[in-house]
């Protein structure tokens, strides 16, 4: 039966292409959908691994979430340094690394922090940053990048680099008066560090030195020397991100923080907020999602309609059959062996297909956000869905399959046409 | 081979019989030509031989076997045991090799893939020998598409098909009626050879009476249907 139904599905190949085409992209569409939303979700968790309180100016969570850690948007206010200060001292915290933005370099970030970054940073399982060259910063004008800005721009240890105000594209002003070294690479990590430029934070003053009211100050040009020997207490950072002695003691460590009497702040848990933000994003998913699956219904509806215009065509085919001996059942059979060998085949494409785009997808993604998504074998959620499919075709087929045992019953041998 | 007893028929919407005939029989080895125009019932008439569909009244037998004894299942697997059928023309699945379309019934017939290969021949040495005997040449013809043939070697094909596994009983339905006279005559002439050897009994329907003197019997269909005379064409029939 199944050499029969293959032959007979070759014999009709132009329409069989098609509609395993049809299948295969929508197989390929749920998938994909699947997988972005699957790995953009993994990539942002692993983001902040080991974190237990983000803390930022007031404002919304899922704001402050996506500037201090995922670099997305920017912050509307500042920590001042004395609260920072304040914040350090308390008893329950371990330690803290202080986030600075608002500078960029050639599109990539400019990050001012401290050297607690690269001890206490954590991100997937709980890994810690590491260098494949070079060190950390020691000098005011060292900066350590990530593996993609050495690998986009060509940097190695020892390159100068310029910094820019703003975080554009094309900056305009550039703090062209004090070139940084580059001191260290980091290792890649699938995360927006791979994309950041580290500075110490008396580096991000060290740049704003003959700067007033965000403009250069004109003919005001301070040499690097001068700059080294001055006290660069920085005045104010974006965010600051927290570890704790002990997790148990996260929410009264989150609300003594959220009432800080001294100015207005936030303290975030990061899981949290990222809840808050799938929140947010789960109407668009369910609607991608919906999408997919209605183009995985069309594809099956058209899996039919090709099975059903072809019984008609094929009446002879089963006419010749019924008198060879196949009975209604082998026709009922060839059928529903017919529409499983067309869904199987389109999700075997719908597979390769997927794989070709989430290859260049990982690619884009990686640029526009940092992100990393990697080509990896089906996870179990997608074979439910291929199954579901492969079920879904298999009936589809029925339909059709029910009509040709109709008519092959209401023929009997004969061959009317 | 097969006997008819008092066998009425109507098809299910119309309450006219299309087939009335109180006694009908053909011997073991004996080869009938079954005569009657058009509209007469001689497609009905092979639907109840073939247990296609079973009449009101009466029996029918074939091979002994008293047809309205079997189900749905039993008859079509019956059918293929012991029948052979070549039809008009399309016979043939054009997706299939040659080959494959003469050993299509073995497929659904362990009974006749067993009779096929007893001489000790395999399903394929068999179907070559049969299609050597229809005259046509297994190494010159069995790579070629089924569509490229002509509708004389189709039919060939066809008779090759009906033979293997020796059937007791041939049924060839107008088998000649899309061939030309010459081109015919090779084919009875082919399809007796291959038929006495294999012992079958053969039930040769056409409205072409001119071949009827080949054959042992002619059998005219309105002589024996009582109601085809009179009444007026039903639907069902060719």
């Amino acid at each position: 039966m199944i050499s029969i139904a293959w032959r007979s599905i070759c014999n009709r190949w132009a329409t069989a292409l098609l509609a395993v085409l049809a299948i295969a992209m929508s197989v390929a569409l749920i998938l994909t959908v699947e997988k972005t939303r699957r790995d953009a979700r993994n990539s942002f968790t692993q983001t902040v691994s080991g974190t237990d309180l983000i803390i930022g100016a007031r404002s919304g969570s899922v704001q402050l979430l996506l500037y201090s850690v995922f670099r997305i948007g920017s912050a509307t206010n500042n920590v001042s340094w004395e609260s920072v200060e304040a914040i350090q001292k308390r008893s329950a915290i371990k330690w803290t690394i202080p986030i600075s933005l608002g500078d960029s370099h050639r599109g990539y970030r400019v990050l001012g922090t401290t050297l607690d970054y690269f001890t206490h940073y954590r991100y997937g399982d709980k890994q810690p940053l590491s260098l494949t060259a070079g060190d950390v910063f020691d000098d005011v004008f060292d900066a350590v990048i990530g593996s993609e800005v050495a690998r986009e721009l060509g940097y190695q240890v020892g390159d100068n680099i310029v910094v820019a105000h703003g975080t554009g594209d094309v900056a305009l002003v550039e703090h062209d008066k004090q070139p940084f070294r580059v001191s260290g690479v980091l290792a890649p990590t699938g995360t927006p560090v791979d994309q950041a430029i580290h500075v110490s934070l008396t580096g991000i003053e060290a740049m704003h030195i003959d700067w007033r009211n965000g403009a250069p100050v004109k003919g005001a040009s301070t040499p690097a020397d001068a700059i080294r020997a001055m006290d660069l207490q920085p005045t104010a950072v974006t965010a600051l991100l927290v570890g704790l002695k002990s997790r148990a003691t996260v929410f009264r460590e989150q609300r003594a923080i959220n009432t800080y009497r001294e100015e207005p702040l936030l303290a975030i848990l990061p899981g949290v907020a990222l809840q808050e933000l799938w929140r947010l994003v789960r109407v668009a998913e369910l609607a991608l999602m919906i999408v997919s699956v209605c183009v995985v219904l069309a594809g099956l509806v058209n899996l039919m309609s090709v099975l059903l215009a072809g019984l008609s065509e094929r009446r002879r085919e089963m006419a010749v059959l019924r008198s060879t001996g196949a009975r209604p059942a082998h026709i009922f059979l060839l059928l529903c062996i017919e529409s499983l060998v067309l869904t199987l085949a389109g999700i075997v494409a719908g597979l390769v297909l997927h794989y070709v785009l989430t290859g260049i997808g990982a690619i884009i993604i990686r640029q526009q956000f940092g992100l990393s998504i990697a080509l990896t074998a089906p996870h179990t959620n997608d074979l439910k869905i291929l199954l579901a499919i492969t079920a879904a075709g298999f009936i589809a087929g029925t339909l059709p399959a029910l009509q040709a045992y109709r008519k092959s019953l209401a023929d009997g041998l004969s061959q009317r046409l | 081979m097969i006997t008819l007893d008092s066998v009425r028929f109507h098809w299910p919407a119309q309450s006219e019989p299309v087939i009335s005939i109180d006694s009908f029989s053909v011997e073991r080895g004996e080869r009938v030509f079954l005569k009657g125009p058009s509209g007469s019932g001689k497609t009905t008439l092979l639907s109840l031989i073939t247990a296609i569909v079973s009449p009101q009244q009466g029996t029918i037998a074939v091979d002994g076997k008293l047809l309205n004894t079997l189900r749905g299942s039993q008859r079509d697997q019956f059918r293929v045991d012991h029948m052979g059928l070549v039809f008009q023309q399309f016979n043939l699945l054009p997706f299939l090799s040659i080959h494959d379309n003469v050993t299509l019934p073995c497929r659904f017939s362990k009974r006749r893939t067993l009779r096929a290969t007893d001489s000790g021949n395999t399903l394929k040495t068999e179907a070559d020998r049969l299609l050597n005997a229809m005259q046509l040449s297994a190494s010159e013809l069995n790579n070629r598409p089924v569509s490229d043939l002509s509708v004389g070697q189709q039919q060939r094909v066809a008779v090759a098909r009906a033979l293997i596994g020796k059937p007791p009983l041939i049924i060839a339905d107008e088998p000649t009626s899309a061939l030309d006279t010459d081109t015919r005559d090779a084919f009875i002439d082919l399809l007796f050879k291959e038929a006495s050897s294999a012992n079958c009994t053969l039930l040769f329907v056409s409205h072409d009476a001119g071949l009827a003197t080949r054959f042992d019997r002619s059998v005219d269909l309105a002589a024996i249907n009582t109601v085809s005379a009179s009444s007026p064409v039903q639907g069902g029939t060719t």
